[in-house]
């Protein structure tokens, strides 16, 4: 069958079992999007207001299914805007495949019209790039783009396209079986003879700690990890990555660890004999000063990928593999072996994290006069029962809402671990709402963040989405104004924005309904009608100017020697 | 302590910008890079010599590894190998009234078991081959008679014996 370059990429998207593409048109990709426009009944496109905003969907749209995300953006600019989306991705380990169009092969080089060297400049913020010089190479590269995406330590992946390649005709085959690239072969299984040393490990330990990071959402492993935290009774902290996967109800929860981690959960990792590290990475978000971090644990570190093993931190015993496959491994021997009857008491273990939580190292006082901005989202928490997909953009919003918000669920947390990138939650959510179009999809902004990507708007109203907008307004870029006077002597350099648009004017002029209070008793019904309203919503909570996120442990401190705040 | 680093590569485009892009990008630090195409043209080895402590080898080589084009990764200086560097050097031989200065040369270059690959009235090119030590010993012993341009190709290694 004779079809051209555009043909093929949308033959190779069905192939794929894509329902939904994220992007924006222009000059050098007209020929894929006739071919989008053509396959519109099988094919949904949604159209962002800035090709960042498409790229953030596609991830959003990753995290919220399992499935990877996909972007279509046009050259040049289309492709340079690009750039922050898959450097996010690529952070988080997202798997996403985002199909750039170039001007024709003959003008390469030649400093066209929006012509720039894509793969040049996406080579180290994607897991792996391709141009197409030759059509006939496209499918299998467009087949290899997915499967690199998609397996291993997942990741962006962008192919390339110049124009001409998009409308030359060549054959058609439909994929003959699995793709396989001999360069690439990632491990899957964990090695037995590890898998063993880890349970016995396990059955030994006094002080024990499970520490598990996005790794184990990207696998799927979140069943695996909850029963083996309940199996051996294990107290379990996560990353800001891995939130969700054990349910932060649960008794044997202590909270995320590390820079804003909970007192419990940095001191258990800092007095613990054995910590197990599951899909993290050893960030130094996380481990705060190295040479002090787990000073008395041996460390198990299951990761899918080599590289991330004793990058930063030396590890005992390493376990290279799917976190899923290892997890069923390390299962059935702790099933066949029965471990958990040969466990040692660890009575006085629970007691010491018992006495640490005493601590209460997240509390704050509601007062009648000024919104805290942590209660806000403690009351959306206990309004939405830990239920709701929340996206977060970047600063002290996204900090309170991983403390305050008890995830129960895998999959309902969008955030920018990584790259850290503002303006990230509005476009996540669309891409979260459009997979879910019946879920409660609420994003947790700030008055700097959300100005950031506000644009987006225009889509949610476009298609209806009818996400929630909470933003955290206080009139500051508030994370950096608490390095400032923390770390700065209150020389609050370029962090004032308190001359922010007005926000229910905004949402109004987009056609979406916008709420307003800086009243802590109006807190809760103002949520409550937001959340009930079936469009997209912002909602304005005036919140006090000058508040910090605590515990907090200062860069390159110790874990154990955080800040605890003002109440503490 | 330096290493070197033998990385089999599909020969694409790209592929090597994507190798000396990770170097430069984590930090790490390339002493000398060759490449070529070897066997059937479908790969490339590239041969770089580069330094470290233990940790950051292994990162090295993980890093490598984890390239999506790059096939296998050896670290030759984990046992005996053989390693060699081509060197040009373009020497003078007009040093004062000497007559002897072109045979003073020869001299050299038979002891190198270098090579005369050019030769001028008032200069020679010497193409000599060796390890890094010797090079090193071959342009210490002509730099006196003045040497002009020094070129070099990086090191190039394979492992003896049977090891791979």
């Amino acid at each position: 069958m004779q079809l051209t370059g555009a043909e093929i990429v949308v033959k190779c998207l069905l192939e794929q079992g894509v329902q939904t593409v994220f992007g924006y048109p222009g000059g050098a990709a007209l020929y894929i999007y006739d071919e989008i426009y053509k396959a519109g009944d099988k094919i949904t496109h949604i159209l962002s207001r800035h090709e960042q905003g498409a790229l953030h969907a596609a991830d959003g749209y990753a995290r919220a299914t399992g499935r990877p995300g996909v972007a279509i953006v046009t050259s040049g600019p289309g492709a340079t805007n690009a750039v922050t989306g898959l450097a996010t991705a690529y952070m988080d380990s997202i798997p996403m495949v985002c199909i750039s169009a170039q001007v024709s092969v003959p003008l390469i080089g030649n400093d066209a019209f929006q012509e720039v060297d894509t793969v040049g400049i996406t080579r180290s913020c994607t897991k792996h790039n391709y141009l197409v010089r030759d059509v006939r190479d496209l499918a299998r590269v467009l087949r290899e783009a997915f499967f690199i995406a998609n397996s291993g330590r997942p990741g962006p992946v962008l192919v390339d396209i110049p124009k001409d390649v998009s409308n030359t005709k060549t054959d058609y085959a439909p994929p003959s079986g699995e793709v396989t690239i001999r360069s690439y072969r990632p491990t899957t299984k964990g090695h037995q003879r590890q898998v063993r040393r880890a349970v016995e490990m396990l059955q030994v330990a006094e002080r024990p700690l499970l520490y598990t990071g996005g790794g184990v959402i990207l696998a799927n492993a979140w069943e695996e990890l909850r029963w083996l935290t309940n199996a051996l009774n294990l107290p379990i902290t996560h990353t800001l990555m891995g939130l969700g996967s054990f349910p932060a109800s649960d008794v044997r929860f202590l909270g995320m660890l590390g820079m804003h981690g909970t007192y419990e959960a940095n001191m258990a990792v800092s007095n613990c004999d054995l910590l197990v590290a599951i899909g993290a990475r050893f960030d130094d978000r996380v481990t705060g000063k190295i040479s002090s971090f787990a000073p008395h644990a041996k460390i198990i570190h299951i990761d899918v990928d080599p590289t991330s093993i004793s990058k930063n931190v030396r590890v005992d015993l390493p376990i290279v593999g799917d976190v899923r496959l290892v997890l069923n491994q390390i299962n059935a021997l702790v099933r066949e072996e029965k471990a958990e009857q040969k466990q040692p008491d660890r009575q006085a273990w629970w007691q010491e994290i018992a006495e640490w939580r005493k601590k209460d190292c997240l509390r704050f006082t509601q007062g009648p006069e000024v919104i805290e901005a942590q209660y806000v989202i403690q009351s959306l928490c206990t309004l939405t029962e830990g239920q709701a997909i929340i996206a977060t953009d970047v600063g002290q919003h996204q900090m309170w809402a991983a403390q305050f918000y008890g995830f129960q669920e895998a999959r309902h947390w969008l955030t920018s671990g990584g790259l850290g990138t503002m303006g990230y939650g509005l476009p996540a959510a669309m891409g979260a709402q459009v997979a879910f179009p019946k879920r409660q999809v609420v994003v947790i902004s700030g008055d700097g963040s959300i100005q950031m990507n506000i644009q987006e708007l225009g889509t949610c109203l476009q298609y209806n989405l009818p996400i929630k907008i909470i933003i955290l307004n206080n009139g500051y870029l508030g994370m950096v104004r608490q390095w400032q006077e923390l770390f700065y002597e209150r020389r609050y350099a370029e962090t004032d924005i308190a001359n922010a648009p007005d926000f229910v004017k905004v949402a109004e002029a987009y056609g979406a309904l916008g709420l307003r209070t800086d009243r802590p008793e109006e807190v809760m019904p103002l949520l409550r009608q937001g959340l009930a309203h079936p469009g997209t919503v912002v909602m304005d909570f005036r919140v006090r100017r000058e508040s910090n996120v605590y515990p907090m442990v200062p860069a390159g401190g110790a874990l154990q020697d955080m800040i605890l705040g003002e109440l503490l | 302590m330096k290493h070197i680093i033998s990385v089999l590569v599909e020969n694409e485009s790209g592929v090597l910008s994507r190798v000396s892009g990770l170097f430069s990008a984590r930090g790490f630090n390339i002493e000398s890079l060759t490449v070529a195409p070897v066997g059937d043209k479908q790969t490339s080895r590239i041969t770089l010599v580069t330094g470290g402590d233990g940790p950051i080898i292994e990162q090295i080589l993980k890093q490598l590894h984890k390239l999506i084009p790059v096939i296998q990764v050896v670290n030759l200086s984990e046992g005996p190998h053989v390693g060699r560097e081509l060197m040009l050097i373009k020497v003078s031989t007009e040093r004062g009234q000497d007559k002897n200065v072109r045979d003073e040369i020869m001299d050299i270059v038979a002891i190198f078991r270098a090579q005369v690959v050019d030769a001028t009235p008032t200069s020679l090119i010497i193409e000599v081959t060796g390890d890094n030590d010797k090079l090193h010993a071959c342009l210490a012993m002509l730099e006196p008679y003045g040497v002009g341009e020094v070129v070099r190709t990086g090191q190039v290694a394979l492992a003896r014996g049977n090891r791979k």
